[in-house]
């Protein structure tokens, strides 16, 4: 799918969270993270896969995958895993176009799966992720790392991994860009525009 | 997408955004132990069948499955057509009984676009989408679909390829829909077939026009032969199977013809031996199972794009 464009809003209008640096660091932190929970490289540790959701889950797990192998000397298998077909609103808007999947060659089956994913919020594209991951294997267990948790949770769901926690209205939307997708790091707030898309 | 008619009708972006969906749903059910997606949960899905078919019927069937709606088969012999119920009754009493969606195949050109009308202005409210799989020598659009995604897997773009279609063009909706589909993706048709078996109206469409096939292959990126279609002859439109064999066959001297990236395309059902030669037909050139095999994928992208998503979107 063609990235929609995140940049275009009014810059009076927005504010940004992070920075191209904020975001670095963060990204950093969350892999060190990741290595720490996960006991990576250790004896006993189980292989972890990365699992970026689209748009914006799949560069983020291929940053956090760059991380960990530069940190720690573990090349960790990442893949993307679209949920489009799994979500629970595709009868409430216009047709979504289907991103796509691209799972590593192992597999997903007795791994720890991480999914990553750019912004948490309602928690049900996770919940569509889980399903679209139990057609898909059967993992040993499953993690989720996200950049922004910005709150107002519809299913109990929580993530892992927290880049930054963000206390946001539902008024207000939560861009992040990243350069891979939009030409820029960064983390923008803004007023949610009349015809907003769906809780991510 | 509300209904899908005739391959004419898709534009490149709407038919690009299809193939794409197709693709996309093929990888993500490859190498799957579970070949089943939850999509459309709920939705009901009948075909209408009042032709012989074995791979679009079947084809239709298996999509619907695997993305989890609840498929009905309804065939002329055996329904109450057998007693004289009107397609317009037969259409209207399955989407009174919840149908969201009918796949219908009649004998008869435009068949589907008559249905799309009365449902469209159905007493009862519902709001039930069609799919043409094959109205008479008219058109038929998902094997002009499942073509093209074929053709793209084996050719990655369509654009400027030419791609020459052979045979009983006459009575040939895939002939019909391939050569609306294929020029509004950007490639070249070329018709190749007698006179007899060119439609009176071909020099309107979108095509080159020939008679000698030999000429054409050596400049050919894809082949696709038809079935000559001896149920709607009435007449005789060449002397003999034998001669039609010799002049406008697929044999294995004229595959030797064809540049070495170029494929085989047959619709199905095969005549072995008459438009086309088992070795041609079994050769890794053909890719006429994977035209059967995408068809599946395609048919999924049609449900998908006409069933999963708001009613007025």
């Amino acid at each position: 799918m063609a990235s929609r464009s995140r940049d275009a809003a009014d810059p009076a209008e927005q504010r940004e969270l992070l920075t191209a640096g904020d975001v670095a660091r963060t990204v950093a932190r969350m892999a060190h993270q990741v290595i720490e929970k996960t006991a990576l490289g250790g004896v006993e540790a189980a292989p972890v896969v990365l699992l970026g959701i689209p748009t914006r889950g799949a560069p983020l797990a291929a940053r956090l995958a760059r991380h960990v192998a530069e940190f720690c000397g573990v090349e960790v298998p990442t893949g993307i895993l679209d949920v489009t077909l799994y979500r629970d609103d595709l009868r409430r808007g216009p047709t979504r176009p289907l991103a796509s999947t691209e799972l590593p060659d192992r597999g997903v089956d007795d791994a720890l799966v991480i999914l990553v994913d750019d912004v948490l919020y309602s928690g049900r594209t996770v919940r569509a992720a889980l399903d679209a991951l139990r057609d898909a294997g059967r993992p040993r267990a499953v993690q989720l790392a996200v950049l922004v948790d910005r709150g107002h949770r519809e299913l109990p769901i929580r993530a892992d991994y927290v880049g930054k926690n963000v206390p946001t209205s539902r008024a207000e939307e939560v861009d992040v860009l990243f350069t891979e997708t939009d030409g820029r790091d960064a983390v923008l707030l803004r007023p949610r525009a009349a015809h907003g898309g769906g809780p991510g | 997408m509300k209904h899908l008619l005739t391959a004419a009708e898709l534009d490149a972006d709407t038919a690009t955004a299809v193939l794409d969906t197709a693709d996309r749903l093929k990888a993500a059910l490859l190498g799957r132990e579970v070949r089943k997606l939850p999509t459309l949960r709920g939705r009901t899905v009948v075909t209408m069948f009042y032709e012989n078919s074995t791979r679009t019927r079947v084809s239709f069937e298996i999509a619907g499955k695997w993305m989890s709606a609840d498929v009905v088969n309804v065939s002329a012999s055996g329904s109450s057509v057998g007693k004289g119920e009107s397609l317009r009754d037969t259409a209207l009493t399955l989407a009174a009984a919840g149908a969201d969606c009918v796949v219908v195949r009649h004998p008869a050109s435009g068949a589907a676009h008559r249905l799309a009308g009365w449902l469209g202005a159905d007493p009862y409210g519902t709001n039930t989408s069609v799919v043409n799989a094959g109205d008479g020598m008219h058109e038929h659009p998902t094997q002009a679909l499942l073509d093209a995604a074929t053709l793209r897997e084996r050719l990655g773009s369509l654009r400027d390829r030419r791609i020459g279609i052979v045979g009983d063009v006459l009575h040939s909706r895939v002939a019909r829909s391939n050569v609306a589909l294929l020029s509004t993706l950007g490639a070249e048709v070329v018709l190749v077939a007698p006179p007899t078996l060119l439609p009176v109206g071909v020099t309107g469409w979108p095509v080159t026009v020939s008679h000698e096939l030999d000429a054409e292959l050596p400049a050919l990126d894809a082949v696709m032969t038809l079935r000559v279609q001896a149920e709607r002859m009435h007449g005789l439109f060449f002397p003999s199977v034998r001669e039609y064999s010799i002049a406008y066959g697929l044999n294995q001297a004229r595959l030797g013809l064809l540049p070495e990236h170029a494929v085989v395309l047959h619709p199905g059902p095969m005549l072995r031996g008459m438009e086309i030669a088992a070795a041609v037909a079994d050769s890794p050139r053909a890719a006429i199972s994977d035209q059967v095999a995408n068809g599946v994928h395609v048919r999924m992208a049609v449900l998908y794009h006409l069933l999963a998503h708001r009613e007025d979107a």
